[in-house]
């Protein structure tokens, strides 16, 4: 399969874009951030709380495999419709800072569109550490496995 | 935490990678790294000495003279490190088209 998402991180700056094109119309693409019940099926979050308004806020509640709970939370400075998003993103109970974030909608044609997600770090390390997490994630859900194969076999 | 074995803190600086470039095409030795660079030798020795500690260079004596090549498991593994976090959103958002598509065709 295509992939269409992709990442620009250049190095030693404390910020990253990420780029999607969709095949959806715009308004399609954009209740899917609006809709609280819609971020819940794609993003696979609860949505405590989705203001979207201009100094609103959103609370959401992800749960690992674990059953571990982890709540990530905003404040929302611009909601225009099907063309800008602009919030601050937080999780809760981790070291990572707050970081900025600005979405910008466009249409493409009249069933394409695209998200441009231009996002802020308080700094190049900040950054840097976020992007490796999945990597690092990845490695140990790799080590896990490997347990829990070892696991079996004993 | 030791910063200097940290791979993307090594190959965050420029002359480390114009190093790994140059090593890339061909092995060789210390004197001819630094001799590809206006910089002071003592400098690109400890930009070898990072590399190396890093593994993203290996040392290979050749009779008196050791060469310097490059590891080319651990560049594949620092080049595709950003892979999982695109992965990761690729997903997501494959996730939200397939959904929204639904929508569409109410």
């Amino acid at each position: 399969m295509e992939q269409k998402t992709k990442i620009h991180a250049e190095d030693n700056r404390q910020e990253l874009m990420i780029t999607r094109e969709f095949d959806l119309p715009l308004e399609l693409l954009f209740r899917a951030y609006a809709e609280a019940k819609i971020v819940e099926q794609w993003m696979g979050t609860k949505v405590l709380k989705l203001e979207n308004k201009k100094h609103g806020s959103y609370q959401f509640e992800t749960t690992d495999p674990k059953g571990n709970k982890h709540v990530f939370h905003g404040v929302i400075h611009e909601f225009s419709p099907e063309k800008r998003i602009i919030r601050t993103f937080e999780m809760e109970n981790t070291p990572f800072p707050t970081q900025l974030e600005f979405l910008e909608f466009e249409k493409l044609g009249d069933d394409t569109s695209k998200l441009t997600m231009h996002v802020i770090y308080r700094s190049v390390a900040d950054r840097d550490q976020l992007l490796k997490l999945p990597f690092a994630q990845g490695i140990n859900m790799a080590h896990n496995r490997l347990q829990d194969t070892a696991n079996k076999l004993k | 935490m030791n910063l200097r074995r940290d791979v993307f803190q090594a190959i965050a600086d420029p002359t480390r990678r114009a190093i790994l470039l140059l090593v890339a095409s061909q092995s060789m030795t210390a004197g001819a790294i630094a001799s590809n660079f206006d910089t002071a030798r003592p400098t690109v020795s400890k930009h070898l000495q990072i590399l190396t500690e890093c593994e993203l260079l290996q040392q290979e004596q050749s009779g008196r003279e050791i060469y310097y090549h490059i590891n080319a498991k651990k560049m594949k593994e620092v080049a595709e490190f950003i892979e999982p976090f695109r992965n990761m959103w690729d997903q997501r958002f494959n996730k939200l088209e397939s959904i929204m598509k639904k929508y569409k065709s109410r």
